[in-house]
Formats: C-alpha cells, structure tokens, sequence
C-alpha cells in the first residue's frame, strides 16, 4: 500500500495546486478558508512532532527521541537553518544511545 | 509529491504503522495552503497575454512556500517577480528530488536507524517545519492542544488516526477564533 499511497497523495498535492489557479477566485477569497488553511499546517506539524517523539506503534514511551527534540527546539531558538536542526537532534539521540543513556 | 510538510507527513504516518488513507488525508490537509499560494501569486505572475494551459500546470508544480515568498517580494505582474518565482521553485524543485534520491538509497544501506539517532531527527524535522507558524499567541496555542489531543489519542486509535485529529482540533479552534473576533 505504500506505492499507491505515494502516487494518489502526490496526484491530490497537484491538484490542489492547480486548483488555486483556475478556480474562480472569488469562492477561494473567503477568510474562513484562509484562516483554515493557516491553521491545519500548525495543528497537522503540531500533532506530527508530539506522536513522532513519544509513539512505539500504539503504546507511548519516553526516549532518546524526546532529547533530540529538545535539542532540535535549542538549536531552533538560536536560529539553526532545518539541517542543522535535524542533525542536532540525530546526533543527541545517537549518543545518549551510543552511551546507553537512553533507550 | 513537491511540497515538503506532505511528503514528510504521508512518510511519517505510514513509517508508523499507519493506513493508507490516514496518510493521504494528513498529506493533502498539509498541502491545502498550496492552494492558496497560488491565488494569490496569480496576480504576481500575470503577463500581458492570457496563460497557456501548460504555463499553469508548470507553475502549478512549482507552487510552494519558498518559491510564494519569493515572487510576492516583488511588484504584482513584473518579470522579476515571474523570475524570483521560476529560479526558486526550480533550484528547489531539483535539490528536493536529489535529497529525496539520496536519502532513499541510503536508507536501504541502513540496519538500524535507530543508532543513528534518525528516529529523532523526523520529530525534529517537523518541529523545524512549524517554528516559523508560530507567530502568535492562538497558534501556539492550538500547537500545544494539538500535540497534547493526538499523544492522548495514540494508545486509544490505530495509528494514523491520532495525527489526524489535529485536523478537528483545528477545525474547532478556527469556530472559537471566529466567534471572538468577527
């Protein structure tokens, strides 16, 4: 299921772009939508980071994954660009591992 | 897919153990600002003559946050602003799928992404993604309901379903937004 997953998801992001270009514009000016679509990326992002950091499957745990997100909202606060960001998080996961600090 | 907060989302829901469908509507709800992006950069890449069929689907492609930013630094209609917009969804376009290339072939050389601490680097990657929306007071509060409803939610639903309950977060918070100030 992941291919055909992939091809419709990337088919539905395309259409959705298109679609910003040739429907009328008048039933896309509507603040209710714009309001919508400014916050489903901040709950959706939101909601990723909360189940990526502490879900094994169903169950939820408490690991090296939660100190790299920490690490990652530093690195955030003093303005790392995103690679720097996703590296400081791996590297912190990978060493309290390597050092068996944490699961 | 071309639009980054998706591709990752679509990836990290079926990495999870998620359904397809569950993948699919996260992805798609994520790239619905696409949309939007490209109302408004119609007016920013307006020529003279009307757009061919071909133009909109190319810029269609190319419609994405940087590429948007870009092109809306610039006066509505002028050259700089078609080409801050074309050199930017391009040069991105290109360096996205060279990633993405690397990435899926080096995964494969992988045993365990575990010990190189990867498994972190995804939440990072979307905590990185929603740093720059936290603007004001609402959205980092409907962040922090957000997280705390879908953790709450992933012993009880299959996975998938937790993220997307954000949406309805959303949804209800976008109705209390509303009713406080018209």
């Amino acid at each position: 299921m992941i291919w055909p997953a992939v091809i419709i998801g990337s088919l539905g992001a395309y259409l959705l772009k298109v679609s910003g270009y040739v429907i009328p514009e008048r039933v896309l000016e509507n603040d209710r939508l714009k309001r919508l679509t400014a916050m489903l990326p901040v709950a959706l992002l939101a909601a990723l980071v909360a189940v990526q950091t502490f879900s094994v499957g169903t169950a939820l745990a408490v690991d090296a994954r939660m100190a790299g997100v920490a690490a990652a909202i530093v690195a955030l606060v003093l303005r790392a660009p995103f690679l720097v960001v996703v590296v400081v998080a791996a590297i912190t996961a990978a060493v309290l591992r390597g050092l068996g600090l944490a699961a | 897919m071309f639009t980054g907060a998706s591709q990752f989302a679509l990836v990290g829901v079926l990495g999870a153990g998620g359904g397809a469908l569950a993948a699919i509507v996260t992805a798609l709800l994520l790239g619905a600002r696409n949309s939007l992006y490209a109302l408004s950069l119609r007016p920013y890449l307006a020529t003279n003559r009307p757009a061919r069929w071909w133009n909109v689907l190319g810029r269609a492609q190319l419609t994405i946050d940087e590429s948007t930013a870009m092109a809306i630094r610039y006066s509505p209609g002028s050259r700089q602003a078609r080409h801050a917009f074309l050199a930017t969804g391009l040069s991105v376009f290109v360096l996205w799928n060279i990633g993405t290339l690397i990435g899926a072939l080096g995964a494969a050389a992988l045993e365990d992404p575990r010990t190189l601490g990867l498994d972190a680097a995804v939440p990072a990657g979307f905590i990185a993604l929603l740093w720059p929306r936290l603007r004001d007071r609402n959205m980092i509060a409907l962040a922090i309901v957000s997280a705390a409803v879908a953790t709450a939610l992933v012993p009880i639903l299959q996975p998938g379903l937790p993220v997307l309950s954000a949406a309805l977060v959303a949804l209800i918070a976008e109705r209390l937004l509303a009713r406080r100030a018209p």
